[in-house]
């Protein structure tokens, strides 16, 4: 049971058998993440690097354990500290990676397509755990995962995305992977935190967090960024609030037991009220406990890649 | 000095009406007649029949980057690119290092052009301000003495609305024209290529297309109201296109000029994060490619420029936020603009020429888009018709940075001639 692709950079034009290939494998991993013995041979003899330009800790340290929990060779490289402070390109160092034998290079980058040039370059097999406002797919691979849970099969199913969708690579994978597995998506923002022609992905854009909620199985928040006030994006946080932040009331419009969702980290009190982070409802502590998951089934399918 | 009779080509000189099989005779470096059966005498004879002979095409924007970017082109590598691309002239802009801000830099390319360049003429362009700053006005009565043809602060929008206005008049005294790079800077942002739905797709920050256009209406009424003349570089968008016919049709002295990747390509060519298709202005969408050709069929646009921006293959070879903008441009504007204009049946092959030199030597007051009794001999020899792929790896700039590379066009540059000498001819 393999993947059909050396890279996953990210996915759009991933299918909804392989993506139900790789959560029904996550399934198994699972049970190895809650186990008392953390330990498989699934990847035994092979070397995975998290190569992270930007910083992280729970996807970081979720690739990490995923690759430690099947007993891979682990090793980590941050911007800061390695050659790339000293100027070395993307590709010189995923050449470097490739000579030392490395299997799989996971990378985290601010530029958008930035592991679109370290996948065409290296022989190692690229995960992308996040590039730019691209996307993120072990992300949205464990959003699905941690719904299927829950909700069961996800045709139909109405998943509000609420926060900054412009700048979020966490959106664009989440709309292509829900799309596929046949979920409706519906974005809200403010105006200039929503990219243009976006819907031409297969969402759709509601006018107010309330008409996103409506009836929704899942109501997921996106990180802002205090930055994004001072760019001039929204007048302050207070407005925001007002107008979008998550709260139990607007959740409220949803169904009865519609999920509370968040990426992480979250920014309490601005895209989503505490009230509604720590609620029966919320599964955002079970999202992490699926990155792990995921992203075991992920490594031990891309290594066993078939043709 | 070697007489030459290029015999038998279509000759096409738009600027006399000529469109007919004839002769070319060239003596002392002038065109001597035009006419069937001349007489070859003493001269080299060219045969030019099955092909077409007209003046050489003249590029009123490019960069040679010469002096100190020699490692992206010099001048002799840049002009010999030029030559291989049908051009018997060229202006390049001032953002060298150090800027072509002053006479001693003017000089400089002028005199490396003559003494060590192909024998394309190479018209230098001084900057509008001290050191492209936006801020101080440069020497641009000492800088036209010297031998510049125009003013442009390009790569950089004149953001100060007054600087520009004051030099506008200031440089009308000396007979100079501003060619503007029009793009707010605000409304880019931190865009790296055209805000529509392949940004959206791909995550990458966009550029609207009213960066450009809000600068363009600026542009155009500070023009209207001096009642001087302004030549648009690179216009790139629907609405800039729209703006230019507007403002042409209440009679302000404006010209612009498109680029051949604007005719043919779009921010779809972007996908998979290709660097080569990372240029400024940003590739468009189809209907600002469409709108960009319709401007060159009804006039609105006077003419093709290349916009030649050449760059080191590692300012390339990077993620596509770090990558240099531009696109070398001389070595392909024939073949790209010839299968998008006329090949595609929407104008004719005299038309063309004389958006690549009638018009261009007509707006820059310089030798050549003619092949007039008595005028300069620069000349191209054309086969429009021959299929073309597209070989970065054989160009002669030190550029090998274009989207068109691989391509398949139709036309080729079989030789080029300027004062009467061949200083390109196909092998």
């Amino acid at each position: 049971m393999g993947l059909k692709r050396k890279d996953l950079l990210g996915l759009e034009g991933v299918s909804r058998e392989e993506i139900t290939s790789i959560l029904d494998t996550a399934l198994a991993m699972r049970q190895v993440v809650r186990s008392s013995s953390k330990k498989t041979a699934h990847l035994q003899g092979k070397s995975i690097v998290t190569l992270f330009y930007e910083n992280s800790t729970r996807t970081r340290m979720s690739f990490e354990l995923a690759s430690k929990y099947m007993s891979a060779a682990a090793a980590n490289i941050s911007a800061s500290a390695s050659s790339v402070a000293k100027g070395e390109t993307l590709i010189d160092t995923g050449v470097t990676l490739d000579q030392m034998g490395t299997d799989v290079i996971i990378i985290r980058h601010p530029m958008s397509g930035a592991p679109t040039l370290l996948a065409k370059n290296v022989r190692a097999s690229v995960i992308n755990a996040g590039d730019g406002m691209n996307e993120h797919p072990t992300q949205a691979l464990l959003d699905l995962f941690t719904m299927r849970e829950h909700l069961g099969d996800l045709e139909g199913i109405k998943v509000a995305i609420c926060g900054d969708v412009m700048h979020s690579r966490v959106a664009r994978s989440n709309i292509y992977g829900l799309t596929a597995m046949g979920a409706k998506v519906v974005l809200c923002a403010p105006p200039t935190l929503i990219p243009v022609r976006i819907e031409e992905l297969g969402c759709t854009v509601a006018p107010t967090i309330e008409d996103a909620c409506e009836g929704a199985d899942v109501v997921m928040g996106l990180r802002i960024q205090r930055e994004r006030q001072q760019k001039g994006l929204f007048p302050s946080v207070a407005e925001y609030c007002d107008n979008w932040e998550i709260t139990p009331e607007r959740v409220a419009l949803a169904k009865k037991h519609a999920l509370i969702m968040h990426p992480g980290p979250m920014n309490r009190g601005v895209e989503i009220a505490s009230s509604a982070a720590d609620s029966a409802q919320s599964v955002i502590t079970q999202q992490v406990e699926s990155g792990v998951a995921v992203r075991m089934a992920l490594l031990y399918m891309i290594t066993r890649r078939e043709g | 000095m070697q007489n030459i009779l290029i015999r038998g080509g279509r000759v096409i000189d738009p600027a006399n009406g000529i469109d007919e099989v004839a002769d070319v005779r060239i003596e002392e470096g002038k065109i001597a007649g035009i006419g069937k059966n001349l007489s070859a005498g003493d001269a080299k004879v060219i045969d030019a029949a099955g092909r077409v002979v007209a003046p050489g095409f003249i590029d009123m924007h490019c960069h040679l980057r010469d002096p100190g970017l020699e490692y992206k082109e010099d001048i002799v590598s840049g002009t010999r690119a030029a030559a291989h691309g049908g051009f018997t002239g060229v202006c390049c802009m001032p953002n060298t290092k150090p800027v072509n801000d002053s006479a001693a830099v003017t000089r400089y390319i002028i005199e490396k052009a003559q003494t060590q360049g192909s024998g394309v003429h190479v018209y230098p362009v001084g900057a509008i301000s001290k050191g492209l700053e936006g801020v101080e006005m440069a020497e641009i009565g000492r800088m036209k003495q010297a031998g510049i043809v125009a003013i442009s602060d390009d790569g950089r929008p004149v953001t100060n609305s007054n600087l520009f206005r004051l030099a506008m008049q200031y440089a009308s005294h000396f007979g100079v024209f501003i060619m503007s790079h029009s793009e707010d800077k605000g409304l880019v942002g931190d865009g790296v290529m055209n805000e529509g739905f392949v940004s959206t797709k791909l995550g990458l920050p966009g550029i609207t297309r009213a960066a450009e256009e809000v600068m363009i209406a600026r542009d155009i009424l500070v023009a209207e109201a001096e009642g001087k003349r302004v030549h648009l570089c690179h216009v790139s968008t629907k609405g800039g296109v729209q703006l230019v016919r507007e403002a042409k049709a209440r009679g302000v002295r404006v010209t612009a000029e498109t680029t051949p990747h604007y005719i043919a390509a779009t921010d779809a060519w972007v996908e998979g994060y290709d660097s080569r298709c990372r240029v400024n202005p940003p590739l468009r969408e189809e209907a600002d490619r469409l709108a960009c050709i319709e401007g060159l069929v009804d006039g609105t646009l006077d003419c093709i420029a290349t916009d030649h921006a050449p760059h080191h293959e590692d300012e390339k070879r990077c993620e596509f936020h770090l990558a240099a903008s531009g696109i070398s441009g001389f070595e392909t504007a024939f073949c790209v603009s010839n299968s998008m204009l006329v090949k595609s049946g929407r104008m004719t092959l005299p038309r063309l020429i004389e958006l690549m030199s009638t018009t261009p030597a007509r707006l820059l007051g310089v030798q050549g888009g003619t092949l007039c009794v008595g005028a300069p001999a620069d000349v191209v020899i054309l086969d429009p018709d021959r299929e073309v792929t597209v070989d970065a790896s054989k160009f002669f700039s030190k550029g090998k940075n274009t989207p068109f590379d691989g391509k398949t066009y139709c036309g080729a540059v079989c030789a080029t001639l300027a004062d009467g000498r061949v200083i390109y001819e196909e092998a």
